[in-house]
């Protein structure tokens, strides 16, 4: 144990070594974007950029929802299972509703590689809920006939 | 009455304006003067009018703004940063996203105002990584406010130079504790720092930083064009000036609503967002977003402000209502809300991590009808070793929905367990 309690630094790190890891966040989605998600080789490249080791990418990607370490669909099913979603008839009925719609469980995806279904918390739309994202869009004042409409939609796109 | 007919928003004034977002309107609406205003005086005058304001911060913390910008060093030669939060995660909360899909130069105009008191020529934006819509508007507003020379080198002729970038989260709740930011904007994950010291002190990069939610921002063109006397003059004692509830749940009228600090709940609920949903009525409300401590239907003439939500064991957080008629379980309540403050803990500290997960699982355990006559002061005793033991605030916050329940509704607390099922029929999954 230390005796006394060491002065604060003025600096801490010299920046010019920290902002090169200041831009892991905005790699990661980089790389995820061309990869898909964030397999061996995404992670590897990134290290490889920004000077990091496999492990300090890992920590970091691994820390974060949005990051995806495992393949996902074409469209992420993003439902809310927040409380303001809940108290308007949102979160379970229509996880459920869609999780048997498509055939799959919250975290998987289908057969066809075009649907994930995942469960997030707070979208920050609570006050026109039920809402849902896909991918990086929101939709909001969500009902089981608007689901049906937009899963349709997404059908159909190739 | 009158009082209230007089109120005028300026945080929300331009965002029902066709093209809010854009900076033709804003500067078509006044925009950007509070930055030529404002460098015409010294930052110390600056600081001071943030001071005689009384504005308080509008995250969740309630630090008085203007303290906070004294706190930073005032040495010419130290690197100064401005961090600016938008991680807006608090469930119930939807203010933040609002502003800054709508009006983002009233935030940009602040924190250059901000910047110059503190003397920071750098400012960083963490957005929340789910807002693309509000990132591509930061993006934009930010390229838009260069071209117009609010930005970049010599301001306005000033002599002050501020660049500006934003950044995107990544999806973590605990991000928008400002230390769990300033570790996410570094690349890593998003571990709160202990405390002290504090970001004016060793912030981003180790560089002194001040950081600010972005309403509280937005608060700041307004208190240099009016004067921190005008501010001053809205609220209540301990509370001044405008601020954005955001209420949601059981209403006809959900959304973001700016009020005077101090009006009161019922005033809010039934005057503005409509009243109770199906005529039902009114049996809890959480005031400030998922964190705060939930209150009951006795509450509606408590005022929406600091001093007095303290005052009936609850906090204004962020001010955002989430509302809740007769047909809620409030064990189910507290359940959802625990299991998403088990969802988001950083893992750091033992009683957040796995505090959150048992009291989560007794939470579960009871809403099943599968609790046990003891677990109500399990749940308790639980909460007293997480609450304050913990790096962050999160620990103190987590126990909060599970807490306040029992202590307003425990009658259904005891139904779950003596009837072996939930009153109001929930299903969990």
């Amino acid at each position: 144990m230390m005796a006394t309690q060491p002065a604060i630094p003025q600096k801490v790190h010299p920046p010019e070594d920290g902002r090169k890891r200041a831009m892991l966040l905005a790699a990661l989605y980089i790389a995820q974007e061309q990869f898909g998600w964030l397999n061996d080789e995404a992670i590897q490249r990134v290290a490889e950029r920004l000077d990091l080791t496999v492990g300090q990418v890992k920590s970091t990607a691994s820390f974060y929802t949005m990051f995806k370490l495992q393949p996902q669909g074409k469209y992420r099913l993003q439902v809310c299972e927040g409380l303001s979603c809940y108290l308007v008839g949102g979160a379970e009925p229509i996880i459920n509703y869609v999780a048997e719609k498509l055939g799959i469980r919250p975290g998987e995806t289908t057969p066809d590689g075009k649907f994930t279904l995942e469960v997030v918390q707070c979208l920050a739309a609570c006050g026109t809920a039920p809402a849902i994202k896909v991918n990086d869009d929101l939709y909001e004042n969500m009902t089981l006939s608007a689901i049906d409409q937009l899963l349709e939609r997404l059908q159909q796109e190739r | 009455m009158k009082a209230k007919k007089m109120f005028e928003p300026v945080l929300t004034r331009n965002i029902h304006r066709p093209n809010s977002e854009k900076i033709y309107t804003y500067l078509a609406n006044g925009g950007y003067e509070a930055v030529r205003l404002a460098l015409t005086k010294s930052p110390d005058e600056l600081i001071d009018m943030v001071k005689r304001s009384g504005l308080r911060g509008r995250g969740g913390a309630g630090f008085p703004a203007g303290v906070k910008w004294g706190f930073m060093p005032k040495e010419a030669d130290v690197p100064k940063i401005v961090a600016v939060n938008t991680d807006e995660g608090e469930p119930g909360t939807f203010k933040d996203r609002e502003i800054v899909e709508r009006d983002p130069h009233q935030v940009i105009e602040g924190v250059i105002i901000a910047s110059y008191a503190v003397g920071a020529h750098r400012a960083y934006v963490y957005i929340r990584g789910e807002f693309f819509l509000g990132f591509k508007r930061w993006i934009k507003a930010i390229a838009d406010a260069y071209e117009h020379g609010f930005l970049g080198k010599n301001i306005l002729g000033s002599g002050f130079d501020l660049d500006m970038s934003v950044h995107r989260g990544a999806g973590a709740y605990i991000c928008g504790e400002e230390t769990a930011m300033l570790e996410s904007l570094e690349g890593k994950p998003g571990n709160p720092r202990l405390k002290p010291p504090y970001p004016a002190q060793v912030g981003l990069f180790g560089y002194p930083t001040l950081v600010h939610n972005i309403e509280t921002l937005a608060c700041i063109p307004h208190i240099v064009l009016r004067g921190p006397e005008w501010f001053a003059s809205i609220g209540t004692a301990e509370s001044k000036g405008p601020k954005i509830f955001s209420v949601s749940g059981h209403v006809n009228k959900p959304g973001n609503y700016e009020l005077p600090l101090g009006t009161t709940i019922g005033e809010i609920i039934y005057e503005h967002a409509g009243g109770i949903r199906g005529g039902k009525k009114l049996k809890a409300v959480i005031p400030g977003g998922a964190s705060t401590p939930v209150l009951t239907a006795e509450h509606v003439d408590v005022p929406m402000a600091f001093e007095s939500l303290a005052a009936v064991g609850s906090q204004l957080g962020t001010g955002a209502m989430i509302v809740m008629d007769e047909t809620t379980c409030m064990v189910e309540v507290a359940r959802r809300l625990t299991k998403f403050f088990a969802h988001e803990s950083c893992g750091r500290c033992v009683p957040c991590r796995l505090g959150s997960r048992r009291l989560y699982e007794i939470l579960e355990r009871i809403e099943r009808g599968k609790g046990k006559p003891a677990d109500i002061d399990l749940a308790l005793e639980l909460a007293r070793e997480i609450d304050g033991l913990t790096f962050c605030p999160m620990g103190s916050a987590l126990v909060n929905p599970a807490r306040s329940t029992i202590k307003h509704f425990r009658e259904e607390y005891d139904f779950h367990i003596t009837q072996k099922k939930c009153w109001a029929g929930n299903q969990i999954l």
